[in-house]
């Protein structure tokens, strides 16, 4: 896994990085701002890969770490006036705790249980949200006036409402958690991680903490999952409880199962797909979901292991 | 010269069964000490007990003068207890240089060795054998290579007690001659504890000799005295091995 080949897997991934870049140039106006929110979504995936591709444990409440950092980055804005870094940070600090809390709890389940506890938290989550509508705007959400996602840095200021300044701030985020990601997984920690999937009773009789090493990692996702959210909420200017109903939890799971799990760049691969599956099938028909639900279970059953994943098995062994 | 590891009193109930029943047990540093007995004597469970992978129902545990019997197994691991399971456990979808690189880095972490990983992982390897398949996947090894590999592991977590649970079991008798002397050489920086099966291998190996039957200890000696224990005759070497 983590000897082989650094100089190629750091290449590849910085010239996806540049690709992203220079796509910025070329791009018609309709995908270039999709591309932009597949990015912050993609960081989303990623979080959720951390947990379920490298450490094997199964969420299936993810939407209220990215809710977190959502309304945690949208709330500070929006009441409280606090300048773009303030909230991006809180939405962050927000997201962490939130997962450290529930890690203590759902880490003392494993497999179906863990699933459940996950999705349990996670409707909690989303029904304080609609409780709290006085602050939270309940189900019909807040919108984030524009002046309030302008990003002043020292003399300069810049418009997160712009295209290309959106654009490049999603850029940016990605290209740090996709490079942050890379080097957890390629690191000593990264391979305690995989050993805990692969045999977890096995990794405590190595002398490993798996519990502590467990926690950590919910907090690493969680933490992934709330940057993804406070982007969404200072760059596209809504926060709305649905993103922390179930469907944001399945969502980051689809998403990693398509583009390959346990791969860096699976997630990025997968939400882009998943995103344009919908966009042109939606221009054909209005039954798209049908085709979108057809399109998974093929991928499924003919790629068990995603996009890149299959990738990965068949040509390119030494994909991170 | 105190004991390196001593169990007071230790038991342990599945059920009705009490699979170790009241084990008193000693055993001094450098030592290779063979516990043998029948299929179903509790000798996996009471090195289970030692190593923390199971619980105690009672009874006490207490390695290089600390009592450790309420520490989890992963902090047994960090003072020294490595235990190699019977059933091969590698992580058969890493390769076997991922396998051995685990233990290493720990003992890296807990300050019990130095340099780089990759250096550690191969001498492991080397000194078992397998360095020339290091990027093999695990599970793709002969079943001989995967029981080495799993003695590896042991090595490279740098123990001062190698708990090693019918380490030849499956192996072919070329295999098995190695293994002796690797067991030799591992004697040198440490304790061995050895469960097996194999006479022969006991005889050449064992400094002393436990004897399990039914959760007690049934003879203790050295080779020559256990050969000469009538009651050890009935119990064990007479009858088929299990
Ligand atoms: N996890 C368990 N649950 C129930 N019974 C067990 C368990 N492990 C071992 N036993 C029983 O305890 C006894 C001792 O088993 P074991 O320690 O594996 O013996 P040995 O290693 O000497 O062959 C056996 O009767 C076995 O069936
Ligand atoms: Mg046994």
């Amino acid at each position: 896994m983590s000897e082989a080949s650094p100089a190629k897997a750091y290449a590849l991934h910085l010239g996806v990085i540049a690709l992203l870049f220079a796509l910025s140039f070329v791009l018609p106006a309709y995908h270039h701002g999709l591309l932009a929110r597949i990015m912050v979504l993609a960081v989303f995936a990623m979080g959720y890969n951390m947990l379920f591709g490298y450490v094997g444990l199964l969420s299936l409440g993810h939407a209220m770490f990215f809710s977190a950092g959502l309304y945690g980055a949208g709330l500070t804005v929006y009441h409280f006036g606090w300048s773009v870094p303030a909230a991006f940070a809180a939405g962050l600090a927000c997201g962490a705790l939130l997962a450290l809390a529930i890690g203590l709890l759902a880490l003392r389940t494993s497999g179906v249980a863990f699933m459940i506890v996950t999705m349990m938290f996670a409707q909690v989550f989303y029904l304080v949200i609609l409780y709290f509508a006085a602050w939270t705007g309940g189900d019909q959400g807040l919108v984030v006036p524009q002046p309030a996602r302008i990003l002043v840095l020292g003399s300069a200021s810049l418009d997160l409402t712009n295209p290309t300044v959106r654009y490049m701030s999603a850029l940016a985020l990605f290209s740090i958690v996709l490079l942050v990601t890379l080097a957890i997984v390629r690191s000593r920690y990264g391979r305690v991680l995989v050993a805990i999937r692969e045999n977890e009773g096995r990794t405590k009789m190595l002398g490993y903490d798996t519990f502590s090493n467990k926690l950590a990692a919910v907090v690493v996702s969680g933490a992934i999952c709330a940057a993804s959210g406070a982007a969404y909420a200072l760059l596209f200017g809504y926060v709305g409880s649905s993103f922390a109903s179930v469907q944001y939890s399945i969502l980051p799971l689809l998403w990693v199962l398509l583009g390959g799990i346990a791969t860096t760049l699976g997630p990025l691969i997968g939400t882009l797909f998943m995103y344009y599956v919908v966009d042109v099938t939606s221009g054909y028909t209005s039954a798209y979901l049908l085709i979108v639900g057809i399109a998974l279970i093929l991928l499924v059953l003919f790629f068990p292991k995603g996009i890149l994943g299959t990738i990965r098995q068949r040509w390119l062994g030494w994909l991170p | 010269m105190m004991p390196l590891l001593t169990t007071k009193g230790l038991s342990r109930n599945f059920g009705g069964l009490r699979a170790v029943d009241g084990v008193d047990f000693a055993l001094m540093p450098g030592e290779i000490r063979a516990v043998i007995g029948p299929n179903g004597a509790g000798k996996t469970t009471f090195v289970s007990l030692v190593s923390g992978r199971i619980q105690p129902s009672s009874g006490m545990i207490v390695f290089d003068g600390a009592d450790i019997t309420s520490l989890p197994a992963y902090a047994r691991v960090r003072l020294g207890v490595a235990y190699t399971f019977q059933i091969t456990s590698v992580f058969a979808n890493l390769t076997a240089y991922d396998n051995v690189a685990l233990p290493v880095q720990r003992t890296l972490t807990d300050g019990r060795s130095k340099g780089a990983v990759h250096a550690g992982v191969m001498a492991a390897l080397e000194r078992t054998g397998l360095a020339d398949r290091a990027h093999m996947q695990a599970g793709h090894l002969s079943y001989g290579h995967q029981r080495l590999l799993e003695v590896a592991m042991g090595l490279a977590l740098k123990p001062r007690l190698l708990i090693l649970d019918e380490p030849t079991q499956g192996l072919a008798d070329s295999e098995i001659d190695n293994f002796i002397g690797l067991v030799r050489e591992i004697a040198n920086s440490a304790t061995v504890l050895l469960i097996e099966h194999n006479m022969p291998v006991v005889m050449q190996l064992a400094d002393r000799i436990t004897v399990f039957n039914a959760g007690r200890i049934l003879a203790e000696g050295t080779p020559e005295q256990i050969r000469a224990n009538a009651e050890v005759q009935d119990a064990y070497l007479g009858a088929t091995h299990g």
